[in-house]
């Protein structure tokens, strides 16, 4: 399925707001890759910092919040890359793109998004069409009439019914799913070589969710395209992705295969992630929810960050921050990373050290002090 | 509008053909109200609303008939040189010698006589017909009405749309700016503008719009603050779309209800106070006459009279209502909360 070069490469990438109450680190440092004709997920909570990676890819994190560091990289292009100059302080380097030359080049017709709310994000005084015909005129060169044939068939593509009837009836004519549909045409008529989705089918019901998700494989064969797949919904990671990033309080925890992670799972949180859905094939009087709530990325738990919900946490968790590591054994495939000192990859003496009481409140004071579940 | 009449469910928006593959594609179950319910945004709407609301139509038909007679006293005076007003009545303009001063309405006495149907609302000091200036005079209320809102209009709307969506210190900066001119009493303002560029009709209509700048600027702005939030400007942004480009096509027309309202009640405040700089000797001058200018010119003669000021205050009354009621019935209708 992969190809050597990676179409999209991120490197420790930070982005952070610089709020009133103190600097929210909302992403921390998170690396993954995206190779041509993959759809890669990245899971977490509300909160976690999945949707600000995705914004930050295409450079749309506006102000209070900046990328400060880590580099991003697209084809042969440098979307976002920092060097330090002799006196300590960095600078953007010089082949980084331009805000000007990322909009030309790389918004809607290289990277496309679809974002979360279908309702939201057509403009209400347009028609449906010429919002269409607008984005593909604007990227890909094309005049007027042959973009609005484009559009229409693009419509068609998206299983739209009548789509040139269709095409002059305006956002409010459609349905939720129907609308997600022309998002979804949107963002696949420029012809992009990735499309970042940012939880597109979480305002859809779960009937009309499948249908998307099988609209969005059937399209994926046939365009080739790479997806950057953002969701909070295992069941949706399961369904469609091809790799996966668990992301947790603006870190990734674990990477993997999406065989590996629900057969293999590494990391406690994506192990307390699965244990939360609820399954079709068993019946539970209650649910596990992960205990604890995340806490504030404005003043992360020292350590690694789910030591104060982890059910494993032992002492040394709470000194030392775990990077994602290699965790291979004989069950998993290669590139499966996972930022726990369970992994054997890890000598930082996990097993010598003490367990502490996970307590549930642990989290939410964590958020306020810095010192927060380090008391065993 | 729901259930009011039992034919009242007319879609507003939908031809039946759309409707039709509507109801098809999405709400089989669904009845046609549906698409009634929905479809609250969009100038068929708002139009079909407006036809809803009583007011809102009697103040559409006084300003329909006052620019209509504006449209017909500016083609006669500018094109035909006042053929018709010399051909039927007396010269609104110049002082014919012939005719007879002050005399009253149809069916009332003075000094000078007694009112004559050639004069159906009496004539001024001067002989000529009040009827006749006073048509003549709604030409210059519609057309700085129209004008001083329309500067105002697009000069608030660029100032706010830029200050809203750019925020930081573009928007500090526009907003001192604009606060600063709010600051400054509004007659005091235009009648500075007037002694700095001279005293004309063109002047105080820039004057009055350079003055309700700030009144629009901060009306879009607090919309677009709102709307540069939404998905599909971030969408477009996404995409690729320029910034200008996007304030043009996303923002502005998604901000304009408010506007609308503000700009047609705005057309009925300037109308007044361009009379009142008539009335003080600014603006229009004589002979050409304007409904403030004839008020000033009646204050000598109030008490023998009194018509010479009921006229033209009249006509302003009127004018002005009008305007206010369709800005409120036009508040109504672009408002989705209110349901009539």
């Amino acid at each position: 399925m992969s190809t050597n070069e990676p179409l999209l490469e991120v490197r420790d990438l930070k982005t952070q707001f610089f709020t009133e109450e103190g600097t929210v680190r909302a992403v921390d440092g998170i690396s993954f890759d995206v190779y041509p004709g993959e759809i890669v997920g990245l899971v977490g909570e509300s909160g976690a910092g999945k949707s600000v990676a995705a914004q930050s890819i295409l450079r749309l994190v506006e102000d209070p919040g900046a990328i400060v560091g880590g580099e991003i990289r697209f084809k042969d292009e440098l979307l976002f890359g920092l060097e330090e100059t002799g006196d300590g302080e960095t600078r953007e380097r010089d082949e980084m793109l331009s805000p000007s030359a990322i909009r030309r080049q790389i918004r809607g017709r290289e990277i496309a998004i679809i974002f979360q709310d279908p309702m939201e994000s057509l403009n209400p005084v347009y028609s449906v069409g010429s919002q269409l015909r607008e984005f593909v005129e604007l990227n890909r060169d094309v005049s007027s009439g042959e973009a609005r044939t484009i559009a229409v068939d693009m419509l068609r593509e998206v299983g739209i019914p009548e789509a040139a009837d269709r095409f002059t009836d305006y956002p409010h004519q459609f349905s939720g799913g129907m609308r997600q549909r022309v998002l979804i045409a949107m963002a696949l008529a420029c012809e992009p070589s990735l499309i970042i989705a940012d939880e597109p089918t979480t305002a859809l019901d779960v009937t009309v969710e499948a249908q998307i998700l099988n609209l969005v494989d059937d399209l994926q064969d046939k365009y080739e395209t790479s997806f950057v797949w953002v969701t909070h919904d295992m069941g949706v990671v399961a369904e469609i992705c091809d790799r996966v990033n668990v992301m947790y309080l603006g870190e990734v925890v674990e990477q993997a295969d999406i065989e590996d992670l629900f057969h293999g799972t590494k990391h406690p949180y994506t192990e307390a992630l699965l244990a939360s859905l609820p399954r079709p094939d068993r019946t539970v009087d209650q649910l596990e929810p992960i205990e604890g709530v995340m806490p504030e990325a404005i003043n992360p738990p020292s350590g690694c960050r789910f030591h104060p919900r982890c059910p494993h946490a032992r002492e040394v968790c709470g000194r030392i921050d775990p990077d994602p590591r290699a965790a291979e054994s004989e069950e998993s495939a290669a590139g499966h990373r996972a930022a726990c000192f369970r992994n054997e990859a890890f000598d930082v003496g996990y097993w010598e050290s003490d367990p502490v009481e996970a307590d549930a409140a642990g989290g939410f004071e964590a958020g306020l002090t810095s010192e927060g579940g380090e008391s065993p | 509008m729901a259930g009011d009449t039992s034919h009242g469910h007319e879609p507003p928006t939908d031809t039946a053909t759309s409707m039709d593959v509507q109801t098809e594609v999405e709400e089989p179950s669904e009845g046609g109200v549906e698409g009634e319910v929905e479809a609250r945004v969009g100038l068929r709407y708002t139009l079909y609303q407006l036809r809803q609301d009583p007011t809102a139509l009697v103040g559409l038909v006084i300003i329909t008939v006052a620019t209509a007679i504006a449209i017909f006293t500016t083609i006669d005076a500018n094109v035909l040189d006042y053929w018709f007003a010399e051909t039927v009545w007396v010269h609104p303009a110049r002082d014919p010698e012939t005719v007879e001063v002050a005399l009253p309405p149809v069916g009332m006495e003075n000094v000078f006589g007694q009112g004559t149907w050639d004069h159906l609302l009496g004539t001024d000091h001067r002989g000529r017909d009040m009827l006749v200036r006073l048509f003549y005079g709604t030409r210059i209320a519609i057309t700085v009405g129209f004008v001083s809102t329309f500067i105002g209009l697009v000069g608030g709307t660029v100032v706010g749309a830029i200050s809203g969506f750019y925020g930081g210190w573009i928007d500090d900066v526009l907003m001192r700016a604009v606060e600063t001119l709010y600051a400054i009493p509004f007659l005091v303002l235009v009648i500075a503008f007037m002694a700095a560029f001279g005293r004309s009709l063109m002047f105080a209509m820039v004057g009055v719009g350079v003055a309700t700048i700030p009144t629009f600027a901060r009306l879009i702005r607090s919309r677009v603050f709102s709307v540069r939030e939404e998905d599909y400007v971030e969408a477009a942004r996404a995409a690729g779309v320029r910034d200008r480009w996007i304030i043009v096509r996303h923002i502005i027309p998604n901000s304009f209800a408010p506007v609308l309202v503000q700009a047609t009640l705005q057309i009925g405040l300037a109308i007044i106070i361009i009379a009142g700089l008539s009335f003080l000797g600014f603006g229009v001058q004589p002979p050409t006459p304007s409904w403030g200018q004839m008020l000033s010119q009646s204050r000598d003669w109030m008490i023998e009279n009194p018509w010479f000021s009921i006229w033209p205050g009249l006509a302003i009354l009127i004018t002005v209502v009008g305007f206010n009621l369709l800005g409120d019935g036009l508040r109504d209708a672009l408002d989705p909360r209110i349901q009539n």
